[in-house]
Formats: C-alpha cells, structure tokens, sequence
C-alpha cells in the first residue's frame, strides 16, 4: 500500500492549524499540527514528516529560526513558510535557508493545492531518485556474481574488505570466471564509485595501440591520429582503471607501466606535457604471474606493486553446488532479452549439466544455456537442446592449453577457417584469435 | 432506504422548485429521505469587513449548533461569499464525518466571471457542491476520478468537469460508512 504524504502545519492561529488540517485530511494527507516552533521540534523528534507548513511570525521562536532547526537536524522535509506580511527579505532569507516556497496568507485554493501538489512531485522525484540510485548501486554491486558456495562466498568478502581501500588488485582466475564482475563490484563499492571504470583488454591490442589506448595521443603523432585522444588513464581520473589480460603486455610496456603506477603522471604518446591522473588499478589474468615472474616473462617490481592484493575467482567446476543456480539465472535473463516466456530445464538435463567439467567456466554454461533456448521448443531444455557430444569437446582432456587448441581448432574448421566470423563465435576479437593460432601452430 | 436523513437548510433567497430539484439528486445519490427547511440568521455577525466576506467556519459551527441531532445530516445553504482566514475564498465545507456542512452559491454564477447566465448550469454546480460536502461528512475524502462528484475542485471550471454523481470506489466507501 501507498505511504501517505505526511504534513505538519506549524501555527499559532487555531483557525488556521483547523482548516489546513482539515484540507490536508480531506485531500488524503497525514496531517499533525503544532500552535508553536517550540511543539514542533519535539514532535519532529520522535518522527519525520514529507512536507512543513511553518507561519513566519510565531510568539517565541519564529518560522525561519524553527527553519534552521529543522536544517541542522538533518531533516530533508519540504518547508513551507507562511506570512501575512510577506517582504521580500524575508522570502530571501527563507529561501536562502533552504525553504521549498515562500506564501503569502490567506491563499487561493488553487494555488494551496499547487503548492501541495509541486512539494509532492519533489518527494516523488527525491524518492525515486534514491530507489533508482539503490537499484543502481545493488545491480552493480554483487548482484552478478551469483552462487552460494563456499567458494563465492569467499570471494565476495574478499571484495568487501578490498573495495573501501585504494589498493591495487590482481584477479586471477580461468577464462570465464567472471574476473571482470569481481572488478566491477569492487569498483561499484568503493570511493570511486560515482567516477568511471575504465576497462582495457590488453590481450587484444598490439604494443603500439595499446600505448595510444593507455596514454592517449597527440594529433599527428602518427599516420591516422588526426585528432588529440585522451587515454585510458586519463579517462579513470578519480576512478578505476581495470587492465584485463595483463599478462599479455610487452616488456617494454611494463616499463611504461610501472613508471605511470609510480609518478601517477604520464605524457599522451606525441606528446610533451606531463599529465597526471588519479586512478586505482584494478588487474585481471588467467596465467600464473607469479610463475612468469620467476621465468623473467614479467617484471617482478611491477608484479609487487599490482599484487597488493589478490583475489582468487574459482573454476566453475570447483563450485558444482553453484551452476543450477547459475542455470536458473541465464535462462531467465535470455528468455527476457528473447521476449520468450520462463521455461525450465529438465532434471536429466541438469545432471548432465552438472557432471561437466566446464573448461570455459561461466561463459562456457552462459553460451550453452543461450543456445539451448534457441534451439529448444521454448517449452521445456531438455538434453537434447545441450550441445553434449555434438560440437563440445570431451571434459577429459587433461590439459587447458589442449583442450583450448582442440576447440578453436574445431570452431576453425566448423567456419572454414574465417577469420572473422570464428572470431565472433569464440567472442573473441581478431588479434587475439591470430594469437592463438600463432601460439598452438594451427593450420588448415 | 438509508436510515440516515439529510436536511437542506436554506439560508439564502432560493425558490422553492430549485430546493427540490437538488433534493431530489441528493435523495438519490444518497439513496435516503432529504428534507428542505428554511432558517432565518442575521448574517452581520459572519461578515468580516476587511475581507468583505462572509466566515466560513463560524458560519458552519453555527449550522451545527442549530442541529445537534447526529443521526441527521445538515447543510446549511448560502448565497454569499464564504472564506476561511487560510483560503481567499470557498465553496462550500464540511466537518468530516460530522453531521454538519455548508455550501454557497455565490461564486457558482456565470456572471461572477463574466459570463452568460445560465440557471441549469448554476442548478449543477448546486447539486455538485453540496453532494460533495454531504459526502464529506460521509466520511469521504476528495477522489483523483476525473468524474467523481467527490474530485477536489477549487475553481468553477473544475466543477464542470465532475458529475453530480460518485465513482464506483466512494460509492462503495459511502455505502460502509452508512
């Protein structure tokens, strides 16, 4: 049920405190009166109400004095100060203060129920504003990131601990995690929340254009930039800088980088002017850092100064207990975004599910789950809608890197080597595909 | 029937055929027995000089005072200008849930605003106003229905757009208030 609009009328004429109640109740409004300041701070002690109807000229403490009381409590109601003897300094003054209007007595009741009727259009406005502002917050908080493993459950209170301090984080984590979720949430509870997240997939770009992504350029830095570009560093200014992939990055730019973490300042590439950004890094790998440090692949002084803090995503086989959980959740978000009606997977369907090893993690079942509705009657998922023993690969490959090789291989093929659109299938982009092609020799 | 009578105290200079005929729409909506009295009041006491009005809230404690009896409905009918010390002016008012009202025909005219007179379109606004303060003190509180004779209406025009009749939602309301 609707709350209702509450009003208190603050003045010392019982003929007046009668008759706005009286209109105020009339109209569907909670109304409580007060012939004095004094009486309405102790009633506002024990409750707040939406809109504050004060008389200017009260025996003892007047309207705009109550009106600063009522400011210094916190109290975000609408005021509204009435006088029969209206000068323009004391409307200033009221308005100054804080007071929603300023109204001459008597009024005319057209303009009473204006009046009533813009404060109450505020406190719709205000309201949804902070429902609005709370959906917000909760959808980019955690609300993705969904489960009730132990495992999860970790990870989500390692999320709350390292969110309120600026230090840098490192993500590790299998492809398909969710590494990029756990940054978002982390950014989404943190300080810098009102300011940017910048993402940079680092995988995807080659030295040159990564340089350009990180630190922006000048015009006519090089062939094509036509026009100066603010970088990546620059655009997190005050917020949350989110390096995906880092593991990916040239020596040389692991210089770069380290230089920028250090001095906070950097010059746009073509440039000759020190720009200085205040960002939080966020970082995200799938590869052993540590490991590549020890074998030199990765500087060890930038290692130390990401890995501040580390939070560990676990493999979706690692938490099995999470994945009918995590069905139930892609089925209802592509049945909406299918405008499909909610339909429910079969139990011989979901043990098959659940008995998969799932190299690909979360991405893996997303994929599946999205496929399945599409292929499905729309009634019911039932096996076979799932892609088991046509076009996935057996769980019982040992080694990621094998299974990897063997399912672009195949998705290659299923494309007749199109670069492109083998790309898109494995939701990759272009450079990063010819990597892997380079790094497991595939051939036609 | 309703148990429950409604007088139509006149105040006013107001023909005898044209009591009746908002009689009749108040029996109706109502669905109980409406009686048309007349009452004599020195009118000099109510009116404020400074405002060149006549007090709506003395005026309707003196209806009150004039019929104590609770189960009976009362509305005092004017034809002057009624204003409270908080509003400019008003059509008429009520003691919510209380046994009393008051309307006033004054400002329901055509030529108060510069228009044609129209005597059917007056009767209207009549029968309109004084169901709604009736209502009032059924209990009842203004309605968002556009239509609904218990819409809040602060100027002439609103009056216009309602219907001397009740939604079906205070219709409801007025029949448990019974």
């Amino acid at each position: 049920m609707e709350k209702k609009i509450s009003i208190l009328v603050v003045d010392d004429e019982d003929s007046v405190r009668d008759s706005l109640n009286l209109w105020f109740t009339e109209d569907g409004y909670r109304v409580e009166c007060a012939e004095n300041a004094k009486k309405a701070l102790s009633i506002l002690e024990c409750g707040s109400f939406d809109i504050i109807l004060t008389d200017l000229k009260m025996p003892g403490m007047d309207g705009l004095e109550l009106l600063r009381r009522i400011r210094a409590l916190n109290k975000d109601s609408i005021i509204i100060v009435m006088t029969a003897f209206a000068s323009v300094d004391t409307a200033v003054k009221a308005l100054k203060d804080g007071a929603f209007d300023y109204v001459t007595k008597p009024f005319d009741p057209d303009d009473l129920s204006h009046l009533i009727r813009n404060a109450t259009k505020q406190i719709s406005l205000t309201n949804e504003n902070e429902t609005l502002k709370k959906r917000v917050d909760s959808l980019e908080n955690v609300e993705d990131l969904i489960g009730k493993s132990e495992a999860i459950k970790r990870v989500l209170k390692e999320i709350e601990s390292v969110a309120p301090t600026n230090s840098s984080v490192i993500i590790t984590g299998e492809s398909g995690t969710g590494k990029e979720l756990v940054a978002r949430a982390i950014h989404a509870n943190s300080l810098r929340k009102f300011y940017p997240m910048v993402s940079v997939h680092c995988g995807a770009l080659t030295e040159s254009l990564l340089e350009s992504e990180l630190f922006g350029h000048e015009k006519g830095a090089f062939t094509g930039a036509l026009y100066n570009r603010k970088g990546r560093f620059e655009m997190a200014d005050s917020g949350t800088i989110f390096l995906d992939e880092i593991a990916t990055i040239s020596q040389k730019m692991q210089v770069e980088l380290l230089r920028v973490l250090e001095t906070r300042s950097f010059m746009r590439v073509g440039g000759n002017k020190e720009i200085s950004s205040d960002f939080r890094v966020i970082c995200a790998t799938n590869r052993d850092l540590k490991g590549m440090v020890e074998k030199g692949a990765f500087r060890e002084d930038l290692y130390y100064r990401l890995n501040v803090m580390n939070i560990h995503v676990p493999p979706l086989r690692e938490r099995v207990e999470d994945i009918p959980l995590l069905t139930d959740y892609f089925i209802k978000k592509y049945c909406l975004s299918m405008n499909k009606p909610n339909i429910a997977m079969e139990s011989a369907a979901l043990k098959r599910i659940m008995s998969y090893k799932f190299p690909g993690n979360i991405r893996e079942l997303e994929n599946m789950i999205e496929r399945a509705i599409v292929v499905g009657n729309g009634k019911k998922i039932s096996l076979k809608d799932l892609p088991f023993g046509k076009d996935v690969i057996d769980s019982s490959v040992e080694s990621l890197d094998d299974f990897e090789k063997a399912f672009i291989l195949q998705i290659l093929n299923k494309y007749g080597w199109n670069i492109s659109r083998t790309a898109n299938a494995l939701k990759v982009d272009r450079v990063t595909l010819y990597n892997k092609i380079k790094k497991y020799g595939l051939k036609s | 029937m309703n148990p429950q009578t409604i007088t139509l105290l006149s105040f006013g200079h107001f023909d005898r055929g044209f009591l009746e005929k908002i009689s009749e729409a108040v029996a109706q909506e109502f669905n109980c027995a409406v009686s048309i009295k007349e009452a004599r009041l020195d009118l000099t006491g109510f009116f404020d000089p400074n405002r060149r009005q006549y007090n709506g809230d003395q005026l309707l404690k003196e209806v009150h005072s004039m019929s104590i009896n609770t189960s009976k409905k009362t509305i005092g009918l004017f034809n002057v200008d009624l204003f409270i010390p908080i509003l400019t002016y008003i059509f008429g008012q009520a003691q919510l849930g209380g046994p009393t009202a008051i309307a006033s025909l004054y400002r329901l005219s055509n030529e108060k605003y510069g228009i044609l007179p129209n005597d059917d379109q007056i009767l209207e606004r009549f029968k309109k106003e004084i169901i709604h303060e009736l209502g009032h003190t059924f209990k009842l509180l203004h309605c968002y229905t556009t239509t609904c004779v218990m819409r809040s209406s602060t100027y002439v025009e609103d009056i216009e757009q309602k219907e001397a009749q009740f939604c079906p939602k205070c219709r409801n309301l007025l029949q448990s208030s019974l």
